[in-house]
């Protein structure tokens, strides 16, 4: 749906990107970036040989206030927020009362302070933020700060150039948070991102975003890497992309995503749908997400019909591209539950033709997280 | 002696006696972005003017490639399998598409000349 009409916003970094030579186009209401000069292809290769540096300001962040905002967030969510320590970050859902998934986001619970840190999806965050704000009536209040920027610095270098304006951020581990200063500039910064790679998400202010950002561009492992290569990495790390790989019609179950119910809630099952996610954790699903590889060199797109080898449609590639670390094509998509086995045999229906696939474990390229070792 | 042409497609044709050789400008590679596979016709196949005659895909997305002309296939570039990245790198010369026997001589003076086609690029 393209309306030419449409007022696009911009993000504090729209001068910078265009200044950069950046290719824009319309997302999620915003003028964005989709590469720069470079080319998605080695966007995406930088990102995972150094370091690339990512706009992502047109996310939904917001702070949750309350007595006890944890709990009042996990009657939309099946996460263990109330779980959350100090200094985390973590992935949960949002769920609509039949157990659909309205979003995915992150929550962070900053050091010593009440407030939950969140992050939502762009295209989600007004829907997101009066659903929640709806359902949290009197146990928490939520304020969306759209005047932040959001940065998001992934790759193997993240660290060592991040260290150098902000020397903290080198004992974060994966999914960890902190308040700190960079190059002077008061941030919140995460050791997460969308890529599969190492790397951190860094929320500063609006009017600070392109200051940091020109520092972090000056380092020289650092390029600027736009949406398109967003994509094919964090598609490459087996991540899901909301509206595409989950979306209201699809369950927690079905999509793989089981591991974001906390412990203590699938006891509980006080969350939306509980019983019946739960009945589906224990006695299974008709159809699961799954990942994807195209035994030839064609790429099968999203939407691209998937087939057994009898013909009969089984599923639907839900995100289908070209991997450029792979250096093949790969893809995600929903398959009927007897056919989710890894090295199961399929037919994706690309341009009238059958050509063979065979389900794969994702991610398919390792995540180079940093983890906290255990025990410590 | 031969002589380039082409469509509002972005696609070129370089005639020479019967033959034509077939492939996208450096606009549309511009345009695409990175190539990383290309579906050829197959030799022997007809085609009509306009007709789908093969798919370039870059990172991002799939892009049909029309016949310029007429004509039936009697060559593609088998190298474009092993380095599709030659579309990006030569759009006029080693990352041509496929030859063709043409149909007839009379399609060819209908598409743009090279100085009207960078013309009909300036004003996109």
């Amino acid at each position: 749906m393209t309306d030419t009409n449409e007022v696009l916003l911009r993000t504090p970094l729209h001068a910078l990107h265009v200044e950069l030579g950046a290719k824009m186009v319309p997302f999620a209401g915003y003028d964005m970036p989709v590469q720069y000069p470079t080319g998605i292809l080695k966007e995406h290769l930088h990102t995972r040989e150094k370091a690339g540096l990512f706009d992502v300001s047109h996310m939904g962040q917001a702070f949750l206030s309350g007595d006890d905002p944890a709990r009042a967030l996990e009657r939309v969510t099946p996460a263990d927020l109330a779980g959350l320590k100090d200094g985390m970050q973590r992935y949960g859902l949002l769920l609509n009362d039949a157990g659909g998934i309205k979003d995915d986001f992150m929550t962070s619970r900053l050091i010593g302070e009440r407030a939950l840190y969140l992050v939502v999806n762009a295209s989600m965050k007004e829907s997101d933020f009066a659903y929640i704000a709806e359902r949290l009536k009197g146990l928490a209040v939520l304020s969306p700060k759209p005047e932040r920027a959001l940065l998001a610095l992934q790759g193997p270098a993240a660290e060592a150039v991040l260290a150098r304006h902000a020397p903290a951020v080198a004992s974060l581990t994966f999914m960890k948070v902190i308040r700190a200063d960079i190059a002077g500039i008061p941030a919140i910064v995460s050791r997460t991102g969308y890529t599969g790679e190492d790397g951190f998400e860094i929320s500063v202010a609006g009017q600070d975003a392109e200051k940091l950002a020109r520092v972090l561009l000056k380092e020289p492992d650092v390029l600027p890497i736009g949406l398109g290569a967003r994509d094919s990495l964090r598609l490459e790390a087996g991540l899901c992309l909301y509206g595409h790989d989950i979306d209201e019609t699809t369950d927690p179950v079905e999509a793989d995503l089981v591991w974001s119910i906390g412990k203590r809630r699938k006891m509980d099952k006080d969350f939306p749908a509980a019983e019946k996610i739960m009945d589906k954790v224990f006695n299974g699903t008709p159809r699961k997400r799954v990942g994807i590889r195209p035994d030839g060199k064609a790429p099968a797109r999203d939407n691209t019909e998937i087939a057994d080898k009898s013909g009969r449609v089984i599923g639907r590639i839900t995100s289908g591209g070209f991997g450029p670390s792979l250096n093949a094509p790969l893809a995600m998509g929903y398959v009927e539950a007897a056919f989710a086995a890894d090295g199961t045999e399929i037919d994706l229906l690309v341009r009238g033709r059958a050509l063979p696939a065979r389900v794969v474990p994702m991610p398919f390229v390792p995540h180079g997280y940093k983890r906290a070792k255990p025990n410590s | 002696m031969s002589e380039t042409r082409y469509t509002d497609q972005h696609e070129w044709v370089r005639v020479e006696g019967d033959e034509g050789t077939v492939g996208i400008t450096r606009y549309a590679t511009e345009q695409l972005g990175d190539v990383v596979y290309v579906e050829l016709p197959k030799v022997g196949k007809v085609l009509a003017k306009k007709a789908e005659a093969a798919v370039v895909e870059s990172v991002k997305a799939a892009s049909e490639v029309y016949a310029p002309v007429g004509g039936t296939v009697t060559a593609v570039n088998d190298a474009l399998n092993a380095d599709p990245a030659k579309v990006n790198a030569s759009p006029e010369g080693e990352g041509w598409f496929f030859k063709l026997k043409l149909a007839g001589k009379d399609e060819v003076s209908a598409l743009m000349t090279a100085a009207q086609y960078a013309d009909y690029v300036k004003g996109l």
